[in-house]
């Protein structure tokens, strides 16, 4: 019965409520500020119908296209949680836009509800459709500063974005017209029934996975889709490229963990293939990203850059995963934590950059000189964060790197984990570079960076959460153990 | 039997820099007390579990001091301290310097609050490091000593500072880079992270050959050590650091590297390590007489301590591959009598340079007129870096070298020794050279009325001088402790 499993999805519409208020209220308010609260409230409201989901027993819901499990509320907290605190740190930005500050948060809020469907969808047409209602609402959000460079950016992340979704969709046809089924499990299931014979050894199949990785490659950045990545962070209003960088970044890989161990997981020959193609780009996209890195001027871009090193740090945990063959709790939960030591880490240092570009007007990393006494707490977060993004000890990123790399050597791994452990060095470069001027240099002027309460809060939970998974990380490895445990075969 | 003294010396220095970080608008002298009162504390502690360190024979191989609790249950990391006979001395060693290295920066004025912050958080971490029992935490305080060595050499470093801590930094990462693949594959072919359950490990399905592993390991020690070809980080660091983190870092730090190669490499596959000790006792003997080679040509006071440094840490390699009980033995003491002297060479050096704000050696000299004080006491630190009977340099290299000599771990270890002994010519080349250079020769105008040691430089410089003496005529008061540290790892070689 449809109308009893509306409560699976809660969280969802509870979204949409409020997302629908806030469009309602913004022809009538006058303080917009109250619409950025409507928003919170509307994040904490669907965490709350999220939260209270958590202990049903996992089951598909609407025809079985719409998973209902740990997984997909895993990623839906996380999902909300950065959209949480992305809206936060918008109020120092926001006044870009004074007058479109109702669409701003509304189509923030509507992209959040097409990644939180994204991360439960268990049929491949409503990974599609919630793929695109999260795409469509973000190219809006990309150009949403109308100056040359934000449109520019809008328009490359939408041709781009326009493409990869061809490929995934042909990817899907592919694999429809192989299996005749549309709904994960259903796949498994045919796979199963044909057993190893001439569907397994299909070139065709091969092809078909390999555009869906493809395809969600786009979102995750990694290569070699990795090229939209600087330019639109660039030019994204910088809330934007935060919620870019983490939250479509966190429900990519999502995504493919569920297509991957859901649809294809069972078969030990494929997932073999899979897992050794995704090594391999893996160790590619880090590469790229830290190298590359290396030269940027502008912080924006450089975050960008490092964005594509640690998604392929995250594909270190995917391989892991293919490379095990179904049987490997440490990669799957490894990729769990990475994501969520990575979210407020990125998140962190994005809403430092907000605060002191608003100051400076400036996105060079020369521009940061001597924040560490114009905005001591802004420094001390931002470092804390680069340090966390190198895999310093005290922060979650080192952490998550020992527990994503020890997935990797366990499954053999071990040329992957001295490629990755060798990217986090160089990666230190360029991190250091930018903690190195906000320390030693010499401020230009005196003044201080002004902020707002609600980014100074947004910032101090980073920042917590940070250091808490770095030093305390027993509880959140729980969490992420509970996530992945539905994979459990 | 959790005693948590552990915890204490190592948290003391930690709870010390959070102390100054929160005091409302300090002034420099409260921070420095504060910085002195903690290190103070942290030292006292450490001595106390010296004296309380049971030597009898029924605990030979047992760790002591343990504290385990829970950390990361999903892969079984512990917060795991405990010391035994190889690691008690270096702990010591590091708090006694670390207090130090507080009454060497006494004069600190630029941002202070910072400097003492992360001069003790790097206490802290090299703590850390000699204490932990589990892999993941010894990782960890590995890692963690890096953030505020950086800051050190940067911020208060001379010369080019910047060039010099990032070199540190990058070096130390990838030698943490290889150590991290090298400590995941031990534990997932053991399935421990506890460093007392995983010696002389045996597994039918390694996830990588032994030898992969002890390597991977190795190189991340053998670049703190410094192992030729892995050395050049060090001189730029200690010459562009400031005195106290050349102290710490010539004195603690580079021990880490020693202590990790018995701890870990020789400890968990000692059979790897009997296969290829002809080559690393080989570069252990290319350590010694490069290094001092090097040594001899340097004009930089500071830089040719560091060099030194290099050469001296060549003993150490050679004592722990020449893999028996009696050079093992001396390895470690050597470590400990080289933080001693080496961390008295970089005071000195800094109390020279804070007068004469000159460190190249033509421009130097004649400076005993004016420095009586200073010029002795560089003299003994100086006498005990090349040996002289009676101080801590002379017991730790002649029982190295008793030890090496009758190796039979290797063949041809008689000539490797004696090849390493040469080095000891050598050390008294540019030592007497240096101090010559420096002290001596025609009283200079530009130096005249400089002031000799402060007080509070003396009270630093005789505890030093002091310790030397002591382990000098008296070595069993360490010894006896290192033995029992070592004892279980020979019997692991067989030797």
């Amino acid at each position: 019965m449809i109308a009893s499993e509306l409560y699976y999805v809660t969280p969802e519409l509870a979204l949409l409520g409020f997302a629908l208020l806030v469009v309602l209220l913004d022809l009538f308010v006058r303080q917009k500020k109250v619409l950025a609260g409507v928003s919170i409230a509307g994040v904490i409201v669907s965490g709350a119908f999220t939260l209270a989901l958590w202990g049903t027993p996992a089951n598909d819901v609407f025809y079985a296209t719409l998973a209902v499990d740990r997984f997909g509320l895993f990623f839906k907290l996380l999902l909300l949680v950065a959209v949480g605190l992305v809206i936060m740190a918008s109020q120092d930005y926001v006044g870009k836009f004074e007058r479109f500050q109702g669409e701003y948060y509304a189509l923030l809020l509507i992209s959040a509800i097409g990644m939180m469907l994204l991360v439960a969808a268990a049929d491949l047409i409503a990974i599609y459709v919630a793929l695109e209602l999260s795409s469509i609402s973000l190219y809006v959000l990309v150009s949403f500063l109308k100056d040359q460079k934000s449109s520019e950016a809008g328009v490359k992340y939408l041709l781009l974005g326009a493409t990869a979704s061809a490929v995934l969709l042909y990817g899907m046809a592919l694999v429809f017209g192989l299996t005749g089924k549309t709904c994960l499990l259903c796949i498994a299931d045919m796979m199963e029934l044909v057993g190893s014979g001439g569907l397994l050894s299909s070139p065709a199949l091969l092809l078909g996975i390999v555009l869906l990785i493809a395809g969600f490659g786009f979102k995750i950045a990694s290569v070699p889709f990795q090229m939209w990545v600087p330019d639109v962070y660039e030019g994204a209003p910088t809330p934007v490229a935060a919620y870019l960088s983490v939250a479509s970044k966190a429900a990519g890989f999502a995504v493919i963990l569920r297509v991957l161990l859901v649809g294809f997981g069972g078969m030990a020959v494929l997932s073999l293939d899979w897992g050794l193609l995704l090594g391999v780009l893996s160790a590619i996209t880090m590469t790229v990203g830290n190298v590359v890195a290396i030269l940027q001027s502008n912080i924006k871009r450089m975050l960008g850059y490092s964005s594509i090193a640690q998604a392929g740090y995250l594909m270190v945990g995917l391989a892991a995963v293919g490379a095990a063959a179904g049987d490997n709790a440490l990669g799957r939960s490894g990729l769990i934590f990475f994501l969520m030591s990575y979210a407020v880490t990125n998140l962190g240092a994005f809403i430092a950059v907000i605060a002191i570009s608003n100051k400076t007007g400036s996105d060079l990393i020369d521009s940061f000189t001597g924040m560490s006494k114009r905005a001591p707490l802004m420094a001390l977060v931002l470092s804390l964060c680069l340090f966390s993004l190198i895999g310093l000890p005290l922060t979650g990123g080192l952490i998550a790197k020992v527990y994503i790399f020890s997935g990797a050597v366990n499954n053999g791994l071990l040329w992957l984990v001295i490629v990755a452990v060798i990217n986090s060095c160089i990666s230190a470069f360029y991190y250091l570079r930018v903690v190195k001027v906000m320390w030693l240099g010499a401020p230009a002027t005196e003044d201080k960076v002004p902020s707002s309460w609600a980014l100074r809060t947004a910032l101090s939970l980073c920042c917590l959460a940070v250091l808490l998974l770095g030093v305390l990380p027993g509880g959140f490895l729980g969490i992420a153990e509970a996530a992945v445990s539905i994979f459990g075969l | 039997m959790n005693s948590y003294y552990l915890t204490f010396v190592l948290a003391l220095p930690a709870i010390g820099a959070i102390v100054i970080a929160l005091l409302p608008k300090p002034g420099q002298r409260a921070i420095k007390l504060t910085s002195l009162a903690f290190t103070l504390a942290s030292f006292a502690l450490s001595v106390v579990i010296f004296a309380q360190f049971d030597r009898s024979a029924g605990a030979v191989g047992q760790m002591q001091f343990e504290e385990r609790l829970s950390w990361i249950p999903a892969i079984n990391a512990y917060y795991h301290l405990g010391v035994d006979g190889l690691s008690l001395p270096l702990v010591v060693l590091t708090t006694f310097l670390g207090f130090l290295a507080v009454l060497v920066s006494w004069h600190i004025e630029l941002r202070p609050r910072e400097y003492f912050i992360w001069l003790l958080l790097l206490e802290t971490s090299i703590l850390g490091v000699f204490s932990s029992l589990d892999l993941i935490l010894f990782f960890l305080f590995w890692e963690l000593e890096l953030i505020p060595m950086y800051f050190l050499i940067s911020i208060w470093g001379g010369g080019r500072r910047e060039y010099s801590a990032i070199k540190y930094v990058i070096y130390t990462l990838v030698g943490s880079a290889m150590m991290l693949a090298g400590i995941l594959s031990v534990y997932f072919t053991s399935g421990s992270l506890d460093m007392t359950q995983i010696a002389g490990l045996t597994a039918a399905r390694p996830v990588i050959p032994f030898a992969a592993m002890f390597f991977l390991l190795f190189i991340g020690f053998a670049i703190k050590l410094p192992v030729f070809p892995f050395h050049t980080w060090l001189p730029d660091a200690h010459t562009d650091a400031p005195t106290a983190a050349s102290v710490i870092l010539a004195g603690a730090l580079l021990k880490m590297g020693g202590y990790g190669m018995i701890r870990l490499c020789v400890t968990i596959f000692p059979e790897v390590a009997l296969r290829y000790a002809p080559l690393l006792v080989a570069l252990a003997v290319i350590n010694v007489l490069y290094g001092a080679a090097v040594t001899l040509r340097q004009k930089d006071l500071k830089r040719l301590i560091a060099y030194s440094s290099v050469s001296h840490m060549g003993y150490v390699l050679l004592g722990i591959f020449a893999l028996n009980q009696i050079s093992l033995t001396g390895a470690a003491l050597q470590m400990f009598s080289h933080g001693v002297i080496t961390g008295l060479l970089f005071a000195m050096v800094g109390l020279v340079y804070d007068r004469t704000h000159e460190r190249n050696l033509d421009n130097l000299g004649g400076l005993v007129r004016q420095m009586p004080v200073i010029t002795v006491v560089f003299s003994i630190a100086g006498l005990a870096s090349l040996g002289l009977p009676g101080t801590s340099g002379f017991a730790a290299e002649f029982i190295t070298f008793i030890g090496s000599f009758s190796s039979v771990a290797v063949n041809g270890m008689q000539v490797y020794t004696l090849l390493g002994v040469f080095g000891v010519v050598l050390t008294a080349g540019y030592i007497l050279w240096m101090l010559q250079r420096v002290f001596y020769g025609p009283v200079l105008q530009k130096f005249e009325g400089l002031p000799d040691a402060y007080n509070v430089d003396k009270v630093c410089i005789f505890c030093l001088v002091g310790v030397i003496l002591l382990v000098g005529l008296y070595p069993a008061v360490l010894t006896d402790i290192i033995n029992q540290g070592i004892m279980p790892v020979a019997r692991l070689i067989g030797q």
